[in-house]
């Protein structure tokens, strides 16, 4: 429970994160709210030999209305996702969601960017990323690009963002007004998801699920079936199609691919989809 | 009026939650000037579950920057001692480190000293050992007939058993005979503070090894140790500073203990282990783990007439007192009715996994859980109300002492009473209605209701429980208690100034609790199985009853009066006396003008053991589609005989509740097939936390036991005992109507999802 030796650097600009990044090559990773990170290095499961603290960057940490869409900075922690009045009235989705994560200590430390850089299939955010069809904006050495969220799980714990960049913000379409569902189903309050499932309606409904493969996934049978006007209960049994659920401790494949339909159709239901 | 029996708020709880207490690792030089230049103690641990030890290289790591030694079994000149003072051969012993075989995952195997704890882990891995794997031997079935032994000496993995197996005529004239297999699974105590100790060698007062350690036990530390390294006791002073819980996981010295105290000597430093959380969870001894194969029989109008219990205990893979404590559960077999014919057999095995021991409860949360389980099998069976069949077998209430077919004499009791306050409180018949009404509208989340009666044995097994008290009063008028039972949550410091100033009129504030240091505490026990009040508490009551006593004789001097005469107002603590009215002299001028130490010490010894009993009764909601099963209601009626402090004894029932609702619902210690553990930190494990509880609905209810001055019984373990049977069966109950018969602990959504389906398919 103690880390491996490492060098810390404590960034003051996304510019001097990206020139540690540079300088340091993949020996470095990036800290933000540490409570993906620090677990790993703890167990010595990660053993980088350069920490490049980003967790001070205040001016990545915010919630804007730009508009057509939402912009949240990768530095945002969970619980200020909570409290936003701006995404309780455009995206209220996001707000509850993060709500749902971990403990309150977790809320008040963790932050977007690091939920979704990190990958991780049981986190709850990556599933609103991918239902909410969001934009990642990824800034390096060459200045920003963006990556949509469906390109953006690369793998398990591997994502678009490469060990020179850093994720910088999140952009979500606005769905005011627009009804959603988060269907999380865990053994206590402060688990990770067994398996959660997230639907945003609106035009285009999005749907996605997770701990159901080994990234976060969408439920793409599910959205096509509703699309060609199947109800809820219908459009909710081709959730595990195309997923690649684990088994663990908590759950077996057949049980996860249960709880994906019933989750599924309850967040349909409660979303009036389907 | 006496103070014994209100709501004393406790006097030790600023501290702690202020953020004043002291626990081992917090200790430096503030604590004694001596702790200083601390070295640290890290261990190596098996990696394996079975394996013999092909090569231990420990070079590498003596080249490593900042250690000061690596020590392996060969360097030790400590002999391992009997199990269990003697209880079993010399085939099992357990070894302090290693010998050239390991037997679980997270046996210690080499310790690295050296200058700082991150140091001491980045040479723990330069370590090398190569292990040539044996098989591992989990799960208490495979054990008994398994072709690997874990002690190829001893010659079977079965090292200690209770009873004979069932008679062949045990069910003659039984119209029904249910018979099951159930689990009673491995929990871990899991207290906040996990282990950890300071080693300091030499000193003054003819002390040579003083020992900080998280213990529920200072005295037994204490004497083991000094047995250990050949020292007097007196040459060994064990101080148990804070203590951040324990739940019978801190009962005795550890070998990471006693290692850390040889490391000690052996580099010449004061030394501190402090274990991580990782280790906690395959260090500390894992509690629970049986199998039942359980029989009852009885007649059609639910009369049971013949019960018997299989026990297969798991041992771990050292056997300690684990492999014992199936004794309470044969003991405590029968619960609370009234069988004519009850028979139990318990066998235990060694395995690769963690040893098991004591764990809140400690064999009879297991007892209960099998004998509650059969009645609602029974009930089942026969097609009765479960709360019909119990009253039917309950014992009376004017049958005690009542003597059990497993030879417990239950001192006094009122189960019927037990079970109808709680079946008033529930609101029994009207639960039952709103489940026919819910089953027969197809509510998709099925409700059910759990019943569970107990009896459990304290300061048992037998007679003889011994704690020690001493009193003393200084001239100034303030007390001070010694007392051999130390605490570590209980509130012994706000109990035992009740009974001071119930009997003294000395105020609580004036009075001083000292205890968990074998200096200052000239002799002790411990705390540990609900035993502190009843033993702990009643030494203090005899001897301050001694001091009393004393008191009045000096009164009557100074007030020149008979001491037939003296009265001590409990309220002031002055002495006076009719005659002389007017004239009254306090503790403080008694003490002065005695000329003599006021002290007293008393030592009570136990006649028989007591057994608090009660019934808790569960209210549960299942959600068919998942299988997801939420407490909604716990109603419980705990009797613990007297009680002394309501508000502390509800702490303690809602604490022992937490946790056996936890025991039906969350928890498990878990292995794979290799022996790899599963559960080894909290996320895995998953302690409940109160978002999964509701408050529980605490039932007064007190029938003094007449064995001990103040009539108290135990009340640590009650909890834990009652509420584990009445919420597993409340979740069985749910779903009885869709044809499931039994669920094993803990019942987590997939297993009762997974029951159903078997269920649905049964049914076609
Ligand atoms: C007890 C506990 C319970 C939890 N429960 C839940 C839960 O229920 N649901 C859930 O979703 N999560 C849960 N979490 C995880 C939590 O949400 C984390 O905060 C989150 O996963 C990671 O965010 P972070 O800011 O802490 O990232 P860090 O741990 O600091 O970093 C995680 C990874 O992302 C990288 N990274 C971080 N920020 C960036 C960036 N801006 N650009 C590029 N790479 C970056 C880091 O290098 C690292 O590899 C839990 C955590 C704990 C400790």
């Amino acid at each position: 429970m103690i880390p491996a030796s490492f060098d810390y650097v404590r960034a003051d600009s996304a510019e001097a994160a990206l020139a540690a990044l540079a300088e340091h090559g993949d020996e470095a990773k990036l800290l933000a709210g540490g409570h993906s990170l620090v677990p790993l290095l703890k167990l010595r499961l990660a053993v980088p030999a350069v920490l490049v603290d980003i967790g001070r960057l205040e001016d990545l940490s915010y919630i804007r209305d730009a508009g057509d869409h939402l912009a949240v900075g990768a530095l945002t922690r969970h619980r200020d996702l909570e409290r936003s009045a701006v995404l309780a009235e455009h995206l209220p989705l996001l707000a509850h969601t993060a709500h749902l994560v971990g403990d309150p200590q977790v809320r008040n430390r963790g932050t977007i960017g690091g939920s979704l850089a990190h990958g991780d299939p049981a986190s709850d955010l990556p599933a609103v990323a991918l239902a909410t069809r969001a934009t990642m904006v990824i800034t390096g050495p060459d200045g920003e690009r963006t990556v949509a969220a469906d390109d953006f799980f690369a793998g398990f714990l591997e994502t678009a963002v490469q060990p020179d960049e850093l994720l910088t913000e999140i952009r979500f379409p606005k769905a005011t007004g627009a009804a959603w569902s988060y269907q999380k189903f865990v053994r206590r309050a402060q688990d990770w998801a067994i398996v959660g499932v997230a639907v945003q309606g609106g035009a285009t409904p999005g749907v996605a699920l997770v701990n159901m493969a080994s990234t976060p996934v969408r439920a793409a049978a599910v959205e096509a079936a509703l699309a060609s006007g199947a109800d809820a209960a219908t459009a909710a049994e081709a959730a595990p199609d195309g997923a690649e659920p684990q088994p663990d401790l908590q759950a077996s494949v057949a049980y996860r691919e249960h709880l994906a339909r019933v989750l599924t159709r309850r967040a349909l239901t409660a979303s009036a989809l389907g | 009026m006496s103070v014994l029996g209100t709501r004393v708020v406790r006097k030790e709880d600023p501290r702690l939650l202020r953020g004043e207490a002291r626990y081992v690792a917090d200790l430096d030089e503030t604590d004694d000037p001596r702790l200083v230049g601390l070295a640290h103690v890290v261990f190596v641990r098996s990696t394996v579950a079975h394996a013999t030890i092909a090569e231990l290289d420990v070079a590498e790591a003596l080249e490593a920057p900042g250690v000061i030694g690596v020590y392996t079994h060969a360097d030790l000149d400590l002999e391992a001692p009997p199990v269990m003072g003697g209880m079993l051969g010399p085939d099992v012993v357990r070894p302090f480190l290693a010998d050239g075989r390991v037997r679980y995952v997270g046996e210690p195997v080499a310790v690295v000293v050296a200058e700082s704890v991150a140091e001491g882990v980045d040479a723990a891995e330069l370590v090398f050992v190569d292990y040539d794997l044996l098989e591992p031997v989990i799960g208490v079935e495979a054990a008994v007939d398994a072709d690997t032994l874990l002690f190829p000496a001893h010659g079977s993995n079965v090292v200690s058993g209770f009873g004979a197996e069932a008679p062949d005529d045990l069910f003659d004239g039984c119209d029904v005979v249910v018979r099951h297999r159930i689990v009673n699974q491995r929990l871990a105590p899991a207290p906040i503070e996990p282990r950890g100790c300071v080693a300091v060698w030499g000193g003054d007062d003819g002390v040579e090894l003083t020992f900080w350690t998280s213990t529920q036990t200072a005295h037994g530390v204490r004497s083991t140790l000094a047995d250990r390294f050949g020292l007097e006791h007196d040459a060994v002073r064990v101080i148990a500073p804070d203590v951040g819980g324990g739940f019978g996981g801190k009962m005795h010295l550890y070998p990471d203990e006693l290692i850390t105290a040889w490391v000690a000597r052996r580099v010449g430093r004061p030394a501190r282990w402090i274990e991580t959380r990782s280790e906690s969870m395959l260090g500390i001894h894992h509690g629970r783990d049986q199998v039942h194969e359980l029989a009852i029989g009885g007649t059609r109008d639910g009369r049971v007439l013949a019960y018997h219990l299989e026990v297969l205990q798991d041992a771990g893979a050292y056997p300690d007192i684990g492999a014992f404590l199936p004794y309470f559960t044969r003991l405590m077999a029968q619960g609370t009715y009234d069988i004519a014919r009850v028979s139990c057999r318990t066998r235990s095995v060694v395995t690769t996994t963690t040893p098991t021991a004591a764990y809140r409860g400690a064999g009879r949360p297991e007892a209960a859980a099998a004998i509650e389980r059969a009645m609602d099998l029974f009930a089942a069976a026969v097609d009765l109300d479960p709360v019909k069949v119990r009253r039917r077998n309950l014992i009376p209430a004017d049958a005690f002492p009542y003597t059990t077919q497993t030879g417990a004499t239950y001192d006094c009791g009122n189960y019927p009473r037990a079970l109808a306050l709680a079946v008033e409180a529930a609101g029994y018949d009207d639960l039952r209605d709103e489940q026919a009404r819910r089953r027969a509208a197809g509510d998709p989340v099925a409700m059910g209701i759990g019943v569970a009666c107990y009896v459990e044995i304290t300061a048992g097994p037998g007679a003889g429980e011994k704690e020690f008290a001493r009193l003393t009063i200084d001239p100034d008028g303030s007390a001070t208690v010694f007392t051999g039972s130390s605490a570590h949550g209980q509130g012994h410091a706000t109990a035992w100034s009740m009974i001071v100033h119930d009997l003294t009129g000395i105020p609580m504030d004036r009075v001083e609790v000292v205890h968990g240091d074998t200096a200052k505490v000239e002799a002790g026990v411990g705390t540990y199985g609900s035993r502190s009040l009843q033993v702990g508490g009643s030494a203090l009551h005899r001897a301050t009853s001694h001091l009393v006593a004393r008191g009045v004789e000096v009164a009557a001097k100074l007030l020149d009066v008979d001491e037939a005469e003296v009265a001590l107002d409990t309220e002031t603590g002055t002495f006076s006396a009719e005659s002389v009215s007017g004239e009254a002299v306090g503790w403080d001028e008694v003490v002065r003008l005695s000329g003599e130490p006021f002290t007293e010490a008393h030592e009570f010894v136990t006649e028989t053991p007591t057994y608090p009993f009660g019934a808790h009764i569960a209210v549960v909601e299942v959600d068919t589609e998942t299988g997801q099963a939420r407490l909604v209601r716990l109603v419980a009626v705990d009797d613990a005989g007297r009680i002394l402090n309501p508000l502390i004894v509800e702490g303690q029932r809602h604490g022992g509740i937490a946790q056996g609702v936890a025991q039906a619902l969350v928890e498990e210690v878990r292995y794979d097939a290799d022996g790899n553990p599963q559960t080894a930190n909290l996320a895995d494990y998953g302690l409940i936390s109160t978002m999964e509880l509701p408050a529980a609905e605490l039932v007064p209810m007190e029938t003094p036991t007449p064995v001990n001055p103040l009539g108290a019984k135990g009340i640590g373990e009650s909890g834990t005992i009652g509420a584990t049977p009445a919420v597993q069966n409340a979740v069985v109950d749910a779903v009885a109507h869709l044809g499931v018969r039994h669920l094993d602990l803990p019942c987590t959504a997939e297993r009762v999802w997974h029951a159903l389906e078997l269920a649905r398919a049964e049914a076609g």
